[in-house]
């Protein structure tokens, strides 16, 4: 297994996509927290950048790579190896090299430049997003034969998790405004991995106090360690979830 | 040595392979004919395990294999259209083979010349048989990055690869389609050697004539079906005929006849 990580990490690293995603990432931490005296706002605008930036990045290059690699696919199943462990080291080299994309991007000049622990919670949740992520864009490629329908579903679905999600919580919080609303609340912010790890970001920084009553459940829950823990299992759920989706569904593929 | 029975498969509503059962034994030289569309490749395909049939089993030496994979080890495949990873050189593409196909405590030995003592390396490894790749001039470009490879180019590293690895079953798909008459011949003598050590060889084609002297049985598939399974003297026996081409042709007309004389 470890030689097909090797070897997808090897292409994968050699790619221009990749890299100029790393770069573009790097210039923009570098503007933000440069230009910002204030820690705490540079912080808020990079939290806003990373979150819609790397989810995008991440399902669109997953989905993409899993395409083109097809025919590698193909190579390595009438070979004496296990379906899963092919399209596990598929998924690890391409988790492992969008992470280090963004570690190179955004995680160290963050942790460069903020020494506080919104800095690496920020670190963790954009690396949070990017597994997930690719979990999601590995199972959308698995479970659908055509590269165009394939992309298709991940910018839907990168649409659906950062825009159109929060404009349905938006709308039902509005027609349920008469009732007490903060437990919905919560189980709704944990259904998508973005406003989940946006809502632990902003619990750590004081911006919070706006949120109101909803704000101060958010804290009283996720700012627990209970809740914190809570809120880790989640966002590893939505990692494994989508990756055993896909495991089963490839195995049982026609190639 | 490979046991097929009551295989089915449907893509969608077409149904591809209709309840199939075929036995494949040791050191025979096996011919998969059938017109195009009759489920040979799938047939081969789900051999490899890279189709998973709706019914049936296959079972290759008593073990199912629908389950299993380390069975494949045992197997060289050469598909009828090679696809490799666009951005890899040939040496890379062997080399990675190589080290996938090689078990931890295993070490590959390579044979210094074609005819090895019987059994000589058995006990280090397993052999490398990189007859093919030299033969075929390929040690010469391990650079080229196989994007720029031609058809035919493929066709060899595919044929190279599938005899790499000392497989005791080789499944060729259209091995000599795209390759030119010199290639051919290589890969007809290496066919034909391979035959003599007792090793299980399947192949299809529609150039019957290359088959004639590189098969011993004949499988005939149509519309999923298996129309006849028969030795080729059988074949030559029961049809008048000696070449193959000649034999299939006019198996295909007695049958017309009869379906048409049923009408």
């Amino acid at each position: 297994m470890r030689k097909i990580v090797k070897y997808v990490l090897l292409d994968i690293l050699r790619n221009r996509m990749v890299m100029s995603y790393a770069v573009v990432l790097l210039g923009i931490s570098l503007a933000v927290l440069n230009l910002e005296d204030n820690s705490a706002k540079a912080l808020l605008s990079l939290l806003n950048i990373v979150l819609i930036v790397v989810p995008l990045m991440s399902v669109i290059f997953s989905t993409v790579y899993y395409y083109n690699s097809v025919e590698f696919i193909e190579l390595l199943v009438a070979q004496p190896l296990r379906r899963v462990r092919i399209l596990l080291s598929l998924y690890a080299g391409l988790a492992f090299s969008l992470l280090i994309a963004f570690g190179v991007g955004v995680g160290i000049p963050v942790l460069f430049y903020l020494h506080d622990v919104t800095g690496v919670l920020l670190v963790v949740s954009g690396s949070a997003l990017t597994l997930i992520f690719s979990a999601v864009g590995v199972l959308g490629s698995v479970l659908m034969r055509d590269k165009a329908r394939g992309i298709g579903f991940a910018i839907l679905l990168w649409f659906y998790f950062s825009v159109l999600y929060d404009a349905l919580v938006l709308f039902l919080l509005f027609q349920f405004s008469d009732y007490p609303l903060e437990k919905p609340a919560i189980v709704l912010g944990c259904l998508n991995p973005i406003d989940l790890s946006r809502i632990l970001l902003l619990l750590q920084l004081d911006n919070s106090a706006m949120m109101g009553y909803t704000g101060a459940v958010f804290r009283s829950f996720f700012g627990s360690v209970g809740g914190a823990l809570l809120a880790l299992v989640i966002l590893l759920l939505w990692m494994i979830v989508p990756l055993m989706a896909a495991m089963r569904r490839f195995n049982h593929k026609d190639l | 040595m490979i046991e097929i029975s009551h295989i089915c498969k449907k893509f969608g509503r077409l149904s591809v392979l209709d309840d199939v059962s075929v036995t494949l034994s040791q050191g025979q030289s096996i011919a998969l004919i059938g017109p195009n569309g009759s489920g040979k490749t799938t047939l081969i395909r789900s051999l490899l395990g890279m189709v998973k049939p709706d019914k049936g089993s296959i079972r290759f030496n008593g073990q199912d294999i629908l389950q299993g994979w380390a069975y494949r080890a045992d197997m060289g495949y050469m598909p009828q259209i090679g696809r490799y990873p666009d951005n890899m050189t040939i040496g890379q593409v062997f080399k990675m083979m190589k080290e996938i196909r090689m078990a931890k405590e295993e070490r590959w030995v390579v044979e210094a010349n074609r005819d090895r003592g019987a059994g000589s390396c058995a006990k280090e490894g397993r052999s490398l048989d990189e007859e093919l790749f030299h033969a075929f001039g390929l040690d010469g470009m391990t650079g080229k990055r196989m994007r720029t490879l031609s058809g035919g180019t493929r066709q060899k590293v595919s044929a190279s690869l599938a005899f790499l690895f000392n497989p005791s079953v080789l499944i060729l798909d259209e091995p000599t389609a795209g390759l030119d008459p010199v290639a051919t011949g290589i890969l007809k003598e290496k066919i034909q050697a391979v035959r003599e050590e007792g090793r299980l060889i399947l192949i299809t084609s529609h150039i019957l004539a290359d088959l004639d002297d590189m098969v011993s049985e004949v499988v005939y598939l149509q519309e999923g079906r298996v129309k006849f399974h028969k030795t080729l003297s059988r074949l030559r026996a029961d049809t008048g005929e000696e070449k193959l081409v000649r034999a299939i042709a006019q198996y295909m007309q007695i049958t017309g006849s009869q379906q048409k004389s049923h009408l």
